[in-house]
């Protein structure tokens, strides 16, 4: 099942760069291990200690949160796209 | 029900011809008041645009005054209120744009102490901060009145837009995102830098969803996360759910009143103890003691912690070796531990987090430059560029 994700701005350091990568998996939780298989560096920022994803990261798979699907097991389609969304906070300064 | 003057029906003439706007929109905004929270990028879009549609009432929040590094995207200040606080700055621009409209300064910071009574005279919240800790503060205090948070967020070439608003239904920001990020995961602004024109978009947006809560028209951002990037000129929509479990909004809420926001974000206080403080000082050094040493001969190696890019704007007169402080952790094998070694970057943030990772290392001859390039132009070199 070859399926997109999306990295975002503040991640793609720890991700050579890439804005999306594509990848084969499953369901989302094997997506999200492919993708820190691939760069490591993306690990600590998106799980935390315990393996769980961290609170102020969320994942979509299309335009749906994971939480309100089956979290880590829900399942991929081909050519679905999962977007990672993490917490910003500019805008004053 | 308010009425327009004759004077008022000629500036919102473009307005009162929408059909679905018309008077009955025009003295819903007249009878209208919104709280800014900021005023700064997404502010000042928000500020100027609301002000021009007619809302009879703004209330503006900053504690700022207006630095030359903000015109760069702050568009209701100018290079004539550098220095001036922003809320008097922008309470100028307002006044001259629209004199028909009430404006209301506090030149203060929004803490959980004072959040309730700045809010409740007001009918909507706008969330135009720029920390996490301003934001739960600005979430929580807007879900305990029943009131509508516009919120907007910017990072470098994307920003995020919605509205929260659990008295009509909606999620509120924590069931978007429970708890922060500890301090230093992600960027800000001043670190990781922003394209101008964006606030001006977000805040933008921002205004638009004001002005239909108000008039009640069209259909509002309520249970919907619209999320722009800049650099592919994308728009996308992602489905927001109120959490029943929620802390703050949810069935049972479990937190009723406001709450250390900066504990909560994992923010130290500003004053450590007087132990860690002396431990600390230990390891600190001023841009004048640098530039001391550097004239000697057994000068201290240099480390820029900083990106390229910012490397090409303003340097030391010395540097040995440049390696941004997110790829630290891996590259810390390309240093020796046994040379006196000092650290800097633009203001001393970044640096502190570097000597703190290199300490944790086992580094003991290292010393973070206090204050940055921003402080070695004040105090060493004032030809360098400050950024």
């Amino acid at each position: 099942m070859a399926v997109t994700i999306s990295i975002p701005t503040a991640l793609r350091q720890y991700a050579a760069n890439n804005a999306s990568i594509s990848l084969e998996a499953d369901t989302v939780g094997n997506l999200l291990h492919g993708l820190i298989e691939l760069h490591p560096d993306l690990g600590q920022h998106l799980f935390d200690e315990q393996g769980k994803l961290r609170s102020f990261v969320n994942v979509y798979v299309g335009d749906e949160d994971i939480r309100y699907l089956d979290g880590p097991d829900t399942p991929l389609k081909d050519g679905e796209v999962v977007s990672i969304i993490p917490a910003i906070a500019g805008g004053r300064g | 029900m308010v009425m327009l003057n004759n004077a008022e029906i000629s500036r919102y003439s473009r307005h009162l011809i929408l059909p679905e706007f018309g008077m009955d929109g025009q003295r819903k905004l007249k009878q209208s008041s919104v709280l800014l929270i900021g005023t700064g990028g997404l502010g000042s879009p928000l500020a100027l645009y609301l002000a021009a549609a007619g809302v009879g009432h703004i209330g503006l929040v900053d504690f700022d005054v207006v630095d030359e590094s903000n015109l760069q995207r702050q568009i209701i200040h100018g290079t004539s209120t550098v220095g001036v606080a922003k809320t008097e700055s922008a309470k100028r621009r307002l006044h001259d744009l629209n004199p028909h409209i009430e404006i209301t300064t506090y030149e203060t910071q929004i803490t959980a102490a004072n959040a309730l009574d700045l809010m409740r005279p007001y009918d909507v919240i706008v969330d135009g901060t720029d920390n996490f800790p301003t934001r739960y503060l600005t979430n929580d205090a807007a879900v305990m009145l029943g009131k509508p948070n516009v919120y907007g967020s910017i990072f470098r070439f994307e920003g995020q837009v919605t509205v929260f608003h659990p008295a009509a239904g909606g999620p509120c920001y924590r069931c978007l995102y429970p708890a922060p990020p500890p301090p230093g995961l992600v960027p800000s602004c001043a670190e990781g830098g922003v394209l101008g024109v964006l606030p001006g978009i977000i805040g933008t947006m921002q205004a638009t969803e004001v002005i239909k809560l108000i008039t009640g028209i069209g259909e509002t951002l309520i249970g919907r996360l619209v999320l722009y990037d800049a650099l592919t000129m994308r728009f996308r929509e992602l489905k927001l759910r109120r959490n029943p479990d929620c802390p703050v909004c949810g069935d049972n809420p479990t937190i009723t009143e406001l709450i250390d926001y900066e504990a909560f974000c994992g923010i130290m206080p500003v004053q450590p103890k007087a132990q860690e403080e002396a431990m600390n000082v230990q390891y600190e050094i001023t841009p004048k003691e640098v530039a001391g040493l550097l004239e000697q001969p057994n000068r201290p190696f240099i480390l820029d912690v900083r990106n390229p890019y910012e490397a090409e704007i303003a340097t030391l007169p010395v540097t040995d070796k440049l390696i941004p402080v997110d790829e630290l952790h891996g590259r810390i094998s390309e240093l020796d531990p046994n040379v006196e070694m000092i650290v800097y970057c633009r203001s001393g943030g970044r640096s502190a987090r570097a000597v703190d990772m290199l300490r944790a290392a086992g580094f003991t001859k290292i010393k973070n430059m206090v204050g940055g390039t921003l402080r070695w132009a004040d105090d060493v070199d004032p030809t360098m560029a400050k950024y």
